[in-house]
């Protein structure tokens, strides 16, 4: 419970309206797009400006009450999930679109403008920006900072951390900051607006952010390639980049997603196909022509048994959509779906592929996998039921292991949804003792009475990291 | 006085638990892919206004969390039921199923004095589902002001139902009529041309006697694109009203009542031309799932039921449309009717259609897929959160230009001509019904 002194303070920050702390309003700040987790924070607060977010931290940390940033509540890994109670403060109100500065190609935007509005807008004006996370349509440009998040395009355009920067934040003591600027060369101390992406509400809370922008591509052409083998589909990805061809879009379905779309879309898939790649390649027309066709042989060498290249924009749609209905035909089959993003060096696709089926089938869950082969990351989704608690254990060490065999890969438990609560208990097998340690450590130098987000991406305890035994 | 949670709470709170499908609640992953497509999140950008709160406010009463209390219920009446939140879910979560059983249970234990249940069971029970009385009643504002019942809204605070907002109602409300389409044109109407099948017209409550011409208008766009037309005089009320307000034992009845019609009736489809009821008539099956005696006869009408556009783009010959010779096109725009479009899935072939015209040019207006704020009865409850979305929905209206404002529902078409008398271009725009636009411009005059 909130003493009353504190919700008192905060009404006259923000208003009446402005802050709640009715049940209707608890209950629903107490979730996020994560499966199965749920806690009551003690108010919601609505900020309109960087003044009212700093004078609300004030307040908080002088009464040392936590606090959770949200954008619109999409991420995955149980960010926003007040587990400690608190304030959780949404940033929807702080959604203005600053300034777009053509001749530096730069935008400056409060966080809580959604994403989609935002790339509509610098498109409407001749410009792009790329990151372009499936949530886009609903997520937070202050979440998608938050969390750095990746996208169909990351492989040729990067992630949000290569778009961001400079940053203005709120520290936990109420200080503002100010990181970067409008600047592509900057090296005056170490770079803060690097360290705050990703940061996931634990640091500070970003209240505005300079983003780059690049030139739109002037055409762009899709193809999709089927394959029986999945080691020809993992070659082919290797080819691709090894010829110093950078697809803009490289993705993979594999065969328990392929059928599951199938039933969804009745595209009429070939359903014994171990995999079909989705490759996309944008830039000027002759060189996006050439490219296609050079991509074209390397699938055929290396044993591609269809290959559908669209000739205009209707068929290149249809292309898509076989990629795009993999989440809402995985999310349509059990009432539970679990969105996993474990990555692995883009050479080790196919392996990390099979090895999640044989992981699946060991512990007897359905988990399809589809996702981004280009840089690697991949989305192994689990369809179970939340009420079968029996099922659901069995899952979560299905993902135990399958995190477990990712970083035996060379890869990561998470390429772009985040540690939050969920994987915080792995993240020492990927970054070591030492790396927690000095991590908590910069938490620390910023947030010293734990009050950002408390909870998440450090654990209590790490999970005791698993032989697996594949004998 | 407001009663303590605890002595209404707890019933509620039961109703709540044996009618909520917890299916349906656990299938909602909290993805939050359904919020922009929500009109009072978007006017209120708060989660609670949203489809994914609004189905985790269920689910937490259900699950014990909370106490359903008047602001739940204030949450759950917010709600257009436009149901846009529907095609937007990855899950196909059913949450228009879910807010209706939500409200049923609600209605189990409304807090109304004695006149409000009076006035509701009039309304629901006695008045829509009887042509003859609905007729009597000549029209509802007549009704409202001959009936006393105006005063006594007044004086009782009872404005829920009859607020001050019907006032600017009765600037747009047609003359409603005695004579509908059957009394106009009888029970059988033949097909122009060669038969391509026999369908039955659905003619709708209201709509018979505020739009009758409407309806006559549909009969004969009907029988030009090659469909002969019967109208069985038995057929009632379609119960989408009742159901919306939670009366879904009443809904019911009527369902039962409609299924044994047009069963009999010996057609092919059952055409509506009312996006409300047509949406109504395609759920038959899930409202009558556990009746044994008529689960079948459910499934047969919700099977059947086809908007009027569609069956003529999909089965029909298409008359050539022309606007009359002019200098420059007319320009032609289009709302949908959000159940036309989300629950009949039907958005498409209105638009082909109007783009037919020659003579005429369509200009899609900015969000014309988003609710007008009329929602059923949701303009005359909710006259606020109404008012807002109708303020904004007409600047886009505006920005178009438009000459005809042409949308497929009788409630959206009342709040069109409201939306124009109040924030648009009075005298330079018009709303119609696209049957009627496009019937009274069939290029080579029929009869
Ligand atoms: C169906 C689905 C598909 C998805 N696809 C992708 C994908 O393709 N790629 C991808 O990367 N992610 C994806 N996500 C995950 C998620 O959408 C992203 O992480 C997104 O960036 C979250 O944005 P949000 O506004 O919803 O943030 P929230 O979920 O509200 O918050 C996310 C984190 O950011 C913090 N935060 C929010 N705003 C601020 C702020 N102003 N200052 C400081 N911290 C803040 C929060 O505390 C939290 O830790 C997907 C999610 C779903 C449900
Ligand atoms: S889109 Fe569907 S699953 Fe996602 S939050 Fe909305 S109702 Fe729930
Ligand atoms: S039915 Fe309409 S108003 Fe109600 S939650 Fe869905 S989108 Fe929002």
């Amino acid at each position: 419970m909130l003493e009353p002194a504190v919700a008192r303070q905060l009404r006259q920050i923000v208003g009446q309206r402005h802050f709640r702390d009715d049940r209707e309003s608890l209950v629903a700040h107490s979730y996020d797009g994560t499966p199965m987790l749920q806690h009551m924070p003690d108010g919601v607060i609505y900020p309109e400006s960087t003044e009212q977010v700093s004078e609300i931290m004030k307040v908080l940390s002088a009464h040392r009450v936590p606090i959770v940033p949200r954008g619109s509540g999409s991420n995955l890994c149980g960010g926003t999930v007040p587990i400690q109670g608190g304030i959780v403060m949404v940033m929807h109100r702080m959604n203005r679109i600053r300034e777009v500065d053509a001749d530096n190609l730069t935008a400056t935007v409060q966080p809580g403008v959604i994403t989609a509005d935002f790339t509509a807008h610098v498109e409407s004006m001749g410009l792009f920006y790329p990151p372009d996370p499936s949530s886009m349509r609903i997520s937070t440009i202050g979440g998608n900072i938050a969390e750095c998040s990746g996208g169909l395009r990351g492989l040729k355009y990067g992630t949000t951390k290569d778009y961001v920067i400079g940053l203005e934040a709120v520290l936990a003591s109420g200080e503002i900051i100010r990181t970067g600027g409008k600047l592509m060369k900057d090296v005056a101390g170490y770079d803060l607006t690097k360290l705050l992406v990703g940061s996931e509400g634990t640091l500070a809370i970003v209240t505005e952010a300079t983003l780059r922008l690049v030139p739109p591509p002037e055409s762009k052409k899709t193809m999709l390639a089927m394959y029986k083998d999945i080691y020809g589909a993992a070659r082919t990805v290797s080819r691709i980049v090894g010829s110093r061809i950078i697809p803009a879009t490289l993705e993979i379905m594999d065969n328990p997603t392929i059928r599951v779309v199938d039933d969804f879309a009745k595209l009429g898939l070939p359903r014994d196909m171990a995999a079909i790649l989705l490759i996309e390649q944008d830039g000027e027309s002759a060189t996006v022509e050439r490219d296609i066709e050079r991509i074209k042989d390397i699938c055929a060498s290396e044993g591609a048994d269809r290959i559908d290249i669209a000739e205009s924009r209707e068929q290149a749609e249809k292309l898509l959509t076989a990629r795009r209905s993999a989440f809402t035909a995985l999310a349509r089959l059990r009432p539970t779906t679990i969105l996993e993003d474990a990555t692995v060096p883009r050479s080790r696709i196919a392996d990390m592929v099979l090895r999640i089926n044989e992981i699946a089938a060991k512990y007897g869950v359905s988990i399809a996998t589809f996702g981004h082969a280009g840089d690697g990351n991949l989305h192994p989704t689990a369809t179970t039921d939340a009420r079968d608690k029996e099922e659901v254990h069995r899952v979560e060490q299905a993902f135990e292991d399958i995190f477990a065999a990712a970083i035996e890969l060379g890869g990561t438990i998470t390429g772009e949804h985040g540690v939050g609560l969920v994987k915080s208990p792995f993240l020492e097998w990927k970054v070591g003792a030492a790396g927690v340690e000095l991590m908590k450590g910069i938490k620390t130098a910023f947030d010293p009475d734990n009050l950002l987000n408390p909870g998440k991406m450090f654990a209590k305890e790490t999970r005791k990291r698993v032989v697996i035994d594949r004998g | 006085m407001a009663k303590t949670t605890e002595e209404l709470g707890n019933p509620l709170k039961k109703s709540l638990i044996a009618k909520l499908d917890y299916d349906q609640l656990t299938n909602c992953m909290r993805c939050g892919f359904c919020l922009p497509a929500c009109p009072t999140f978007r006017e209120t950008g708060l989660e609670q206004e949203s489809p994914r709160g609004r189905i985790a406010l269920m689910k937490a009463v259900t699950d014990g969390l909370m106490e359903p209390d008047g602001s739940f219920r204030d949450q759950m009446d917010h709600c257009l039921g436009c149901r846009a939140c529907e095609p937007a879910c990855p899950a196909d979560v059913k949450y228009g199923q879910l807010i209706e059983q939500a409200r049923d249970a609600i209605e189990d234990h409304a807090e109304r004095g004695p006149l409000m249940t009076g006035v509701r069971r009039l309304f629901f029970k006695s008045i829509l589902p009887h042509r003859n009385r609905l007729k009597r009643a000549g029209s509802l504002l007549a009704f409202y002001r001959k009936s006393g019942l105006r005063a006594l809204a007044r004086r009782s605070g009872a404005m829920k139902l009859f607020p001050e907002h019907m006032r600017e109602m009765e600037n747009v409300l047609p003359d409603a009529t005695g004579r509908g389409v059957l009394e106009r044109i009888g029970e059988v109407y033949p097909a122009k041309g060669e038969k391509i099948a026999r369908v039955a017209l659905f003619r709708g409550c209201l709509m018979d006697v505020l739009f009758a011409e409407t309806n006559v208008n549909t009969v004969k766009l009907l029988s030009e694109a090659g469909f002969e037309v019967v109208i069985p005089p038995s057929q009632t009320c379609c119960g989408a009203l009742h159901a919306h307000s939670g009366e879904m034992e009443q809904a019911r009845e009527l369902a039962r009542a409609n299924a044994k019609t047009f069963r009999s009736a010996d057609v092919d489809y059952v055409v509506s031309n009312a996006g409300g009821c047509g949406a109504f008539l395609v759920e038959y099956d899930h409202l009558l799932h556990d009746d044994r005696e008529y689960a079948e006869l459910g499934e047969w009408l919700a099977s059947r039921t086809v908007d009027v556009a569609n069956l003529i783009v999909e089965r029909g010959r298409l008359p050539a449309f022309a606007e009359a010779e002019a200098a420059e096109p007319v320009t032609i725009t289009y709302q949908d009717s959000c159940h036309l479009r989300n629950v009949m899935k039907s958005s498409d072939a209105p638009r082909r259609l109007m783009r037919q015209v020659s003579g005429a040019h369509y200009c899609e207006m900015k969000e014309s897929d988003r609710c007008c704020g009329s929602a059923g009865i949701y303009n005359v409850t909710q006259p606020e959160m109404a008012g807002q979305i109708l303020r904004h929905k007409m600047e886009h209206a505006n920005e178009t230009n438009a000459r005809y404002m042409l949308t497929s529902n009788p409630g959206c078409l009342l709040q069109m001509k409201l939306g124009i008398e109040k924030h648009g271009a009075k005298g330079r725009m018009e709303a119609k019904h696209v049957v009627d636009y496009l019937y009274e411009r069939i290029a080579a005059p029929k009869e």
